[in-house]
């Protein structure tokens, strides 16, 4: 294989006379793609050009900042505007019970608390009674917790659960004043959350 | 006998008493509004909003922080020298408020029978005031730098030290194109010296070469590499906190005043307004001040858009690139002013 390939002529051969390079050089040994754009250096400015250009540099700097001031402000006031979450976003947890029946949907496997990687989640499982019927299968979960100072909101507890009773919501207001409060039982898991954030479509 | 500098009109001296008070009571009001403007404009310019909490529109933020910086513990650091740490931020604050006297707003009015003039003090050396002042404003800085017993700030200190005396130099050569045209020295000489046409037009490089050095003198971006907050913490003032950082932020802002106020005065006319309009004596200091706050406008602008020089390419800058334009400057005008008499 010869220096020269097929393509090393179209985007060599019109840098050339810019650079200023004798033609007598060999050919770059490989193509760096059609999508590179050569950037041509200046040359070194002398004392009265270099001064001029830094002035005029200066000028074209100053038109941008001012094209930025008519311009309408990017900022999102936050506790007023909140950025909307998309619908897959992880914010907090919620447990879900079954619409028709109104049971628990956890079962107290305890896979979600085997898959979470900050070992956040605390499962206590019991046993279903005929007058105690608390979720759909034989147990049920009577204590959940999930300790939302160590959460990494990974989404792994809603991978692995197998009857999607545990879901990540999208509330991401989870600033406390104590490190208790952060420790979420099944009771706030369950309640209807307010939602508190704004939704916006996926393709949006 | 002439003990300090002649002076081309005085009144009385409850006149110049309620004169001082009136003006610095003015003067230092401005101080809190450059602060909110400045931060409000940097906001637009990086397209944010600026403060916007405190009051409506944000327009208390500088009230709170005046509130929070003055009610802050005073420390020093134990390496710092306890007397030079508290005199100097009044060295700069004081340098400051003192050029600021210099500032014509207005002609000698008639106000209630009395003649007064609407400044602090019209000297026959105007110019040479600020400078000298400009030039003890400079201990200010190197002082509380040096007396903070820090590297950071005795860094700053020594960069704003190199910085202040090379751009002192083209900021005063700057002026002499204008004094030569103007033959005198009295800033409100000066001023009805341009009644024709104001100096920005003939003199216009050494407007340009006089704001760029007032950059530089003023500490102000692109040539803060006194503060420079990345690689010096806060420079000088890396030590200082709550009054007497007040102190020196006050004084910063009070000087991009004052260097306001000498370019409207020196270049942009004063009081005077063009097309041949002639409006009422009292509304000359509203045309000063709304040519300060163009002149502001402009320091706030250029500090949204240039990032901070390098340390060589400052000195390089300084002495290989503005000095010669400055002595040249000078030069064609002295030669023009003699040619064309």
């Amino acid at each position: 294989m010869s220096a020269a390939m097929p393509g090393d002529e179209q985007t060599s051969a019109p840098a050339a006379p810019q650079s200023g390079a004798p033609a007598t050089l060999p050919v770059q040994s490989w193509s760096p793609g059609e999508d590179v754009i050569e950037v041509k250096r200046t040359p070194a400015p002398g004392a009265a050009r270099g001064t001029w250009r830094t002035f005029r540099e200066t000028v074209r700097g100053m038109k941008t900042t001012l094209g930025r001031m008519v311009e309408a402000p990017t900022t999102v006031q936050y506790p007023e505007e909140k950025t909307a979450v998309y619908p897959r976003f992880r914010g907090r947890h919620k447990l879900h019970r079954f619409e028709d029946t109104g049971l628990e949907k956890c079962v107290g496997c305890s896979l979600c608390a085997a898959a979470c990687p900050a070992d956040c989640i605390r499962v206590v499982a019991a046993e279903n009674t005929a007058e105690n019927r608390v979720s759909a299968g034989e147990r049920y979960a009577a204590v959940y917790e999930i300790n939302l100072s160590r959460c990494i909101f990974c989404g792994y507890c809603e991978v692995a659960c197998p009857f999607d009773a545990i879901t990540m919501g999208h509330d991401y207001e989870l600033s406390d004043y104590d490190r208790a409060d952060l420790i979420f039982t099944k009771e706030m898991l369950l309640a209807e959350p307010l939602e508190r954030t704004p939704l916006r479509n996926e393709g949006d | 006998m002439t003990v300090l500098a002649q002076v081309g009109f005085y009144e009385a001296w409850w006149v110049q008493i309620l004169k001082a008070i009136v003006i610095f009571a003015v003067g230092l009001q401005l101080v809190p509004v450059v602060l909110l403007a400045e931060r409000k404009l940097l906001g637009r310019f990086q397209a944010r909003y600026g403060p916007n909490r405190v009051g409506p529109y944000g327009a208390l933020q500088p009230l709170a922080d005046i509130v929070k910086l003055l009610t802050k513990e005073q420390f020093r650091p134990t390496t710092s020298v306890g007397v030079l740490f508290a005199v100097a931020p009044l060295i700069s604050i004081l340098t400051a408020v003192a050029a600021f006297a210099i500032i014509p707003f207005g002609n000698v009015q008639h106000i209630f029978g009395e003649r007064v003039g609407l400044y602090g003090v019209d000297l026959s050396i105007g110019p040479l005031y600020l400078f000298a002042f400009g030039a003890v404003a400079f201990y200010g800085i190197m002082l509380g730098g040096w007396s903070s017993g820090s590297k950071y700030s005795f860094l700053g200190a020594m960069r704003g030290a190199a910085q202040l005396i090379s751009y002192e130099v083209s900021q005063g050569l700057a002026l002499v194109g204008v004094i030569i045209s103007a033959q005198t020295l009295s800033l409100t000489g000066i001023v009805t010296a341009q009644k024709g046409m104001w100096y920005l037009i003939p003199q216009f490089f050494g407007f340009l070469i006089f704001l760029t050095a007032s950059f530089a003198e003023t500490n102000r971006a692109p040539f803060d590499l006194t503060e420079a907050d990345a690689e010096l913490v806060g420079g000088y003032n890396t030590e200082y906190g709550g009054g007497r950082f007040a102190s020196y932020y006050f004084a910063e802002y009070l000087n991009v005043l004052v260097v306001s106020g000498i370019v409207t005065t020196i270049f942009l006319g004063g009081w005077l307004l063009p097309f041949g309009i002639h409006p009422p004596g009292w509304v000359d200091p509203f045309v000063v001040l709304f040519k300060m706050s163009l002149i502001t406008f402009l320091f706030i602008w250029v500090r949204a858009t240039l990032p901070r020089l390098r340390y060589d390419q400052l000195m390089s800058f300084g002495w290989k690139v503005l000095l010669p334009l400055a002595t040249l400057n000078a030069l064609v005008t002295a030669v023009l002013v003699v040619v064309t008499h």
